[in-house]
């Protein structure tokens, strides 16, 4: 404390110094351009990484994209006139964060539908992909945390989503992803994936771009906010317990149907024979010397 | 020689008395017969003897299935509310609270998550009818297989096809019961089965629902059928099944001892008391093992059934998969007729295919009977490959009705087997077709090359797995007479004749009765008796097999000559000259 006044008397006797005003002044700029750094120039620095990401986004489409979906995202056409890799001009970021992000592009083998894998890209260069094709043309961008993620929700609000988002999720999702989530097979081969335990911003993105054989649900179909409800829903899904026991892969009867055969009636006719093969006995000796 | 297991080994006219002194349940019965004559009213049917083998235990697991099913229906009839008013849900599962649904679906949420116990009742309620229906199809195929519907049991055959139907009808209008979206997109189902119906589909869906789809009315005239009418048949006709089983006396499988005239096995009390008692508590705990450790149709997830939803997945239980399997495969084919349309891709799966397929099921006996014209009492069962054509026609529906059951899961064998659902259904297509003849053609083929290896135990003996080498050198496999026991027993069945159909018109050329259509009907029977026995390998005669007694004592007796003064008469040790 002392040495703290003695510092300040110290200072004190220099405030009416000839270089004092100087010395704030040189202070107060000081001040006011280090805040000014650490705050505001983020915009500036931006503008200039945004033209960098798309041009680092535009260099990885060349090596990894182009060969289907054209230099420039226009699309490739087969000789047959079919569709090679579609045009991504108006696609928008969320559909590459989608695709890329879950691993389904790029492609391992062409095929009627994008299965999903191991994600290829780290987060960054899926950034710059997204804001590569994204300044290509129109089309839906990233969504915030927040139009998607349940955790924001309060606890009342999120009983709410989840009663909403349930009906939702059985008028438009069930048809094809079935009851649980479970997925569905789809014509040729094609199939609704398993939607259970899939990132929320994933799920919201699937819903807005509608990949492959999926139907786009706009925002004027199903809001954000409705979204969000199923997404809380799919969120219930995961975190409660099977209350009825062990599932087997949750695909409704036939699964069912196949316990049934396997485990009931094939245990109850091991049963049967087992009963069977043990009868009274007659008599302590066995006889069968000529069974 | 003639001794066996299972024949009895008195002939004592006295019952055996009991050393020991009497238990306290023994107490009770001495109390109650000296009051109540119990004992001698009862004496007949508790000494009634039943064959041992663990075929006949089939039908036994049906009918404790049923009694379960009863008992669980009983528990569950407490607390569900067959009404479709509509209510909002205010239970305990969160993720439906404050939605509407109608009074059956909200009682069954209650009955889940509310009642104690009630899920596990829900789900064993279940799981017996699965195993209910799947055990009625295991027992008719070991009674069709072993030749157990024969004269006298023709009747008691048919009774058990008609169980079977009103299994699955009950089995069906239960699944509705729940209104849930499942069992929801279910009825609808079954509404648009019904409008197929040429002229009177409209009227029957209007009568059945009260109006239009869905209503208010199906789910209490299910309710009706499901715990009143149904189940009042099915007990009605197991009573009858099972006096007929006791009046006709159980069947079994020959051997030294067994005739057509008596029983061989051990008597209703205490043996079978006992074992039967015993079997139903093995079937309930695996009932309430499956409801307590495995999901059945989780009513909570698919939520209230609402027209405009529905779910991938939908399927049938197991026992309605076959025609939903070739409802999935059919090609479209329709009849646009005078403005009114002919659904055969509906009709065909749905309204025409089950009911004949009920229909070849009860014909069977008759048109066996009809081919083979015998019209004796069987009472002892026949070993499937000794009716290989009988045989291969039940393989040949089994195939059938296994692929369309295997259609009706084409999506999810679809994903599960990454394959493509259109593909499965073009090869569904033929293999529905194809693969019953071939299948026929296996089975019958297969059943005859058993009854030659049957033919060559007893004739040849069987391998002993005793490799004998001769003195120049040839090496042959030893083989041995089979006991008399096993002979006796594969030697016990009839020798088969094929129906030929000459003789249609006398040497005077008068037809027999019956002219043209008498005429063509013997000349089918005699092609399908051609057909079911004419390849058939028939037992051998009585000096066939003292021919071949004889020669295997002979072969033996040059064996032994042959160690005798073989080289191998000399231990290994002393090989070295």
């Amino acid at each position: 404390m002392r040495l703290l006044n003695r510092s300040a008397g110290r200072l004190s006797r220099h405030r009416r110094g000839p270089i004092a005003g100087l010395v704030v002044l040189l202070l107060g700029l000081l001040l006011t351009g280090g805040l000014y750094a650490a705050f505001a120039p983020a915009q500036a620095d931006s503008t200039q990484s945004q033209e960098e990401l798309v041009e680092e986004g535009r260099e990885l489409f060349i090596v990894g994209c182009a060969f289907c979906h054209g230099q420039n995202g226009e699309g490739v056409l087969t000789q047959g006139g079919d569709q090679y890799g579609p045009a991504l001009t108006d696609v928008g970021a969320a559909a590459v964060d989608f695709q890329v992000g879950t691993g389904r592009m790029p492609m391992a083998a062409p095929g009627n539908q994008a299965p999903r894998k191991e994600v290829v890209y780290t987060d960054d260069e899926i950034a710059a992909l997204s804001a590569y094709v994204a300044s290509l043309g129109t089309g839906p961008s990233i969504p915030d945390a927040e139009l998607y993620d349940p955790d924001t929700l309060s606890d009342e609000e999120y009983d709410e989503y989840v009663t909403r988002g349930g009906q939702i999720f059985l008028a438009n999702c069930t048809a094809c992803h079935n009851f649980e989530g479970s997925g569905g097979a789809m014509p040729r081969g094609g199939y609704a994936p398993k939607i259970r335990g899939v990132d929320p911003k994933h799920i919201y993105e699937a819903m807005l771009t509608g990949p492959q054989s999926m139907d786009t649900f706009s925002d004027g179909n199903i809001p954000p906010d409705d979204k969000k409800a199923v997404i809380a829903y799919l969120d219930t899904l995961n975190e409660q317990p099977n209350y009825g026991g062990f599932t087997f892969g949750n695909l409704g009867p036939v699964s069912d149907g196949l316990v049934a055969w396997l485990v009931g009636i094939g245990g109850l006719v091991g049963f049967a024979v087992w009963i069977a093969a043990h009868t009274t006995r007659t008599s302590k000796e066995k006889d069968g010397a000529d069974a | 020689m003639m001794k066996s297991a299972d024949v009895a080994t008195t002939n004592g006219t006295e019952p055996a008395t009991p050393t020991r002194s009497a238990k306290a349940a023994g107490a009770v019965a001495t109390w109650a017969d000296e009051r109540l004559g119990l004992g001698t009213a009862m004496k007949k049917q508790l000494r009634k003897v039943f064959p041992d083998h663990w075929s006949f235990m089939l039908g036994e697991i049906a009918l404790w299935s049923f009694v379960i099913l009863l008992l669980t229906g009983v528990f569950l009839t407490l607390f569900f509310d067959p009404s479709m008013t509509e209510v909002q849900y205010n239970g305990s599962y969160d993720p439906l609270r404050g939605v509407h649904m109608s009074r059956a679906m909200a009682s069954t949420l209650e009955i889940s998550f509310d009642v104690r116990g009630g899920l596990l009742m829900r789900q064993m309620h279940h799981w017996a009818a699965m195993i209910f229906i799947a055990a009625m199809m295991i027992h008719l195929l070991r009674v069709y297989l072993t030749g157990a519907f024969r004269k006298p049991r023709e009747l008691n055959w048919i009774i058990g096809c008609l169980l079977l139907l009103l299994g699955t009808i009950e089995g069906f209008t239960g699944y509705s019961l729940p209104d849930d979206l499942l069992s929801g997109t279910g009825v609808r189902a079954a509404d648009g089965f019904m409008k197929a119906s040429p002229v009177v589909g409209t009227y029957m869906s209007f009568f059945l629902f009260g109006g239009e789809f869905p209503g208010d009315q199906i789910i209490p005239r299910l309710y009706a059928a499901h715990i009143l009418l149904i189940p009042g048949l099915l007990l009605a006709l197991i009573t009858a099944h099972m006096l007929l089983l006791v009046y006709h006396k159980h069947t079994q499988w020959p051997g030294p001892g067994r005739t057509e005239e008596n029983v061989v096995g051990y008597p209703l009390l205490p043996v079978y008391m006992a074992k039967a008692g015993g079997f139903f508590f093995i079937v309930f705990g695996m009932t309430a093992l499956l409801g307590g450790l495995f999901t059945l149709n989780p009513v909570w997830k698919y939520g209230p059934y609402d027209p405009s939803k529905v779910t991938a997945g939908s399927q049938p239980d197991w026992y309605m998969g076959w025609p939903d399997g070739l409802l999935r495969i059919i090609p479209p084919w329709e009849t646009h007729i005078w403005g009114v349309t002919l659904s055969w891709n509906i009709m065909l799966p749905i309204l025409i295919a089950p009911p004949l397929m009920l229909m070849v099921l009860i014909a069977l006996p008759f048109l066996e009977q009809w081919i083979t014209g015998d019209k004796r009492e069987h009472h002892l069962l026949q070993r499937p490959r000794n009716a290989p054509t009988r045989t291969a026609v039940m393989a040949a529906l089994i195939t059938f009705y296994g692929l369309s059951w295997a259609a009706g899961g084409n999506d999810i064998i679809a994903i599960k087997m990454h394959l493509s659902i259109n593909q499965i259904t073009y090869f569904l297509r033929g293999a529905v077709i194809i693969g019953p003849i071939i299948a026929f053609m296996i089975t019958r083929r297969w059943c005859i090359s058993l009854q030659r290896h049957d033919q060559e135990k007893l004739l040849h003996g069987y391998e002993t797995g005793v490799i004998v080498r001769s003195p120049d050198g040839g090496y042959a496999e030893k083989h041995l007479p089979i006991s008399e026991t096993k002979a006796y027993t594969l030697t016990a069945r009839d020798r088969e004749e094929v129906y030929t159909a000459n003789g249609t018109a006398d040497e005077a050329g008068v037809a027999a009765p019956g002219g043209k259509v008498a005429e063509v009907a013997k000349k089918i029977r005699s092609k399908l008796s051609a057909l079911m026995f004419a390849d058939n390998v028939q037992k051998p005669t009585a000096e066939e097999l003292h021919e071949a007694q004889h020669h295997a004592d002979h072969e033996l007796h040059e064996l032994e000559h042959q160690i005798a003064t073989g080289p191998n008469k000399h231990g290994p040790t002393d090989d070295d000259h």
